[in-house]
């Protein structure tokens, strides 16, 4: 297969894309900007000697609501789509996906605990709410994905198999809790965890975005750095050993990676499913499997399509709003079957 | 150099390997020869470390292999497994490229390197090509390419651990490939081989072991291990052994 584009093209096509979708998120909304207020007013924001005449409802509404939720959306699509990497390389299966270590339905259930729990001891102070919804969902995709990893490991050493069993029964298991806590929920509650579960970035606020942006950064700035090992990884684990790496670290490493990115992740905007497994199919298609080229490429671009899918919630039935884990998976379930027929022809 | 005495291995409660001592010596290439089952992967498994040895020590450069730093052990030893899982796109020259990640030698170096390793294991014109799109014998001779790269140009100092290397190839190949892994012996680099064929092994070893339920029958030159009672008893297959008409090694003819 021979490369659609060199590395250099593919970057600078998707820091542009990333530029439009960032652009385009500040701008469009149930009350549209013209496109060179938005330009002014993130101009000015980022501290440039704009005119800032007239503008002030545009600053305030890109400050305070379209800002925080462009962030949000930066930071969970750049997460998700660097878990996927992550994953497809620690399974060395193009088809892995960040869920099936059960880090998804762990912060699920972490979260419907939240959510049913809270109403059930009669509510939590309001401070602390969004907090605690992020907490329990954060602590249980970490919880759930240590268990998976702890089945996965025997003796020092971790079969991936078994991991990915372990994954998939745990997964059930999880479902199955959050099933319940959602039978038992009452109107007013189901609605919340209905809405968590199909994802959104709405609501987002400074406050909330901060953890997240930190764990976005730190595995942003440490997954890289594996690069090398990911490609010598992909080769196998005894190859990878051959070449020198540690590869039950670089195992404990990457889980850790994707517990904390995903946990992170989904706390603040709920379970947004398919970045993490087309983002990097996606990248691998145009500029092939080579994690130095693949990380950072996915990156820009699950940071980009996840504002470009917030961007349909967003307008698709405004001024209501459709849950984006609804569109991710509109867009990212027929694709992923274009790839399973595409493998098989 | 890589040296074991008394090494032996035990998977579940069956003793798969037992009473075997050998030196990997510079310079030497060192066929291991048995049946199926006979311990030869268990004995490759065990000599990288991949398998942890129940008694015997496996000494690289006399210090025992756990307590290498992994790049510096990946720089002198290097280890072709049977078969590869490899399930991405790469280009064959990336692939072979990935020998070098122990190494920092620079890109120009590096590319050097792999040029020639890829001439040696004779897959340079698959070099732009996908691994994917390769068969069985093509992807064979490219992963032999990356660890000659990982050794290149495989001086003294540097252990050559090959499983079985030539499985899936023509019989042009079989001899190209264990050509560039004599080339590398003769350079310095120690060299240990799982092979199959008895006439490859006579012709490119300069020791044979033969294997036999896991323990040592015979370790000597090809002339005093490819006989026929040794052949018989461990192979139970019967057979003339000739001359080789033009180069004097032991020649191996089922009757």
């Amino acid at each position: 297969m021979t490369r659609l584009v060199s590395p250099r093209t593919l970057f600078i096509a998707l820091g542009l894309l990333c530029l439009l979708a960032v652009w385009l998120s500040l701008a469009l909304g149930p009350v549209s900007l013209p496109l060179i207020d938005t330009l002014r007013v993130g101009l000015r924001l980022l501290g440039l000697p704009v005119n800032g005449d007239g503008l002030e409802q545009a600053e305030l509404i890109l400050g305070q609501i379209r800002l925080p939720r462009t962030l949000l959306g930066l930071a969970v699509g750049a997460v998700l789509a660097l878990a996927g990497v992550a994953m497809q390389g620690l399974f060395r299966n193009p088809l892995a996906d960040p869920g099936l270590v059960g880090v998804s339905s762990g912060a699920a259930l972490g979260a419907a605990i939240a959510i049913v729990g809270s109403t059930w001891v009669g509510g939590v102070p309001e401070v602390f709410a969004p907090y605690l919804l992020s907490l329990c969902a954060f602590l249980g995709g970490l919880g759930v994905t240590a268990l998976v990893y702890r089945l996965g490991s025997k003796e020092g050493q971790t079969s991936v198999a078994t991991m990915l069993l372990a994954g998939i029964a745990l997964t059930a298991l999880a479902s199955s809790a959050v099933g319940l806590f959602t039978y038992l929920a009452d109107d007013a509650t189901l609605r919340t965890l209905t809405f968590w579960n199909l994802g959104s970035l709405n609501g987002a606020s400074y406050q909330r975005l901060w953890p997240l942006v930190l764990v976005a950064t730190g595995v942003a700035l440490w997954l890289p750095r594996r690069a090398e090992a990911l490609n010598a990884l992909l080769l196998g684990e005894s190859e990878a050993r051959h070449l020198g790496f540690e590869v039950e670290k670089l195992k404990r490493e990457l889980v850790f990676c994707t517990a904390l990115g995903v946990g992170a992740a989904v706390a603040a905007a709920g379970l947004i499913g398919f970045i993490g497994l087309v983002v990097p199919h996606l990248v691998r298609l145009l500029a092939g499997p080579d994690h130095r080229v693949l990380l950072p490429a996915s990156l820009l671009a699950g940071a980009s399509l996840l504002l470009f899918a917030d961007l349909i919630a967003r307008l698709a039935l405004a001024p209501a709003e459709l849950p984006i884990g609804i569109v991710t998976a509109f867009i990212g379930a027929p694709f992923f079957l274009y790839l399973l027929l595409r493998g098989r022809a | 150099m890589l040296q074991v005495s008394d090494l032996q291995v035990i998977r579940g409660h069956k003793t798969v390997l037992d009473g075997v001592s050998l030196d990997v010596a510079p310079g030497q290439v060192l066929g291991v020869l048995g049946p199926n089952g006979a311990g030869k992967s268990t004995l490759l498994g065990a000599l990288c470390g991949e398998l942890s040895a129940h008694r015997g020590r496996v000494l690289l450069h006399e210090r025992p292999l756990a307590d290498w730093p992994g790049q510096e052990r990946a720089q002198r030893l290097a280890v072709l497994p049977q078969a590869s899982s490899l399930g991405f796109a790469f280009r064959v020259e990336e692939v072979v490229g990935m020998g070098r990640l122990p190494h920092r030698t620079g890109q120009v170096r590096d590319r050097e390197i792999v040029t020639a390793a890829l001439q040696a294991a004779d897959a340079l014109h698959l070099a732009e090509r996908s691994y994917l799109a390769l068969s069985g014998g093509e992807r064979q001779r490219v992963h032999l390419a990356r660890v000659l790269a990982q050794l290149w140009p495989g001086e003294a100092g540097r252990t050559l651990l090959l499983d079985e290397p030539t499985s899936a190839l023509d019989p042009l190949h079989q001899h190209t490939t264990l050509q560039a892994v004599r080339g590398f012996a003769d350079r310095g680099a120690a060299v240990l081989v799982i092979l199959h064929d008895l006439n490859l092994a006579a012709r490119y070893c300069d020791r044979i072991l033969l294997l036999e339920n896991g323990r040592p029958y015979a370790f000597d030159t090809p002339e005093q291990v490819l006989q026929p009672g040794a052949l018989k008893a461990v192979f139970g297959l019967d057979v003339l052994v000739q001359r080789h008409p033009e180069r004097g090694h032991p020649l191996i003819i089922a009757r």
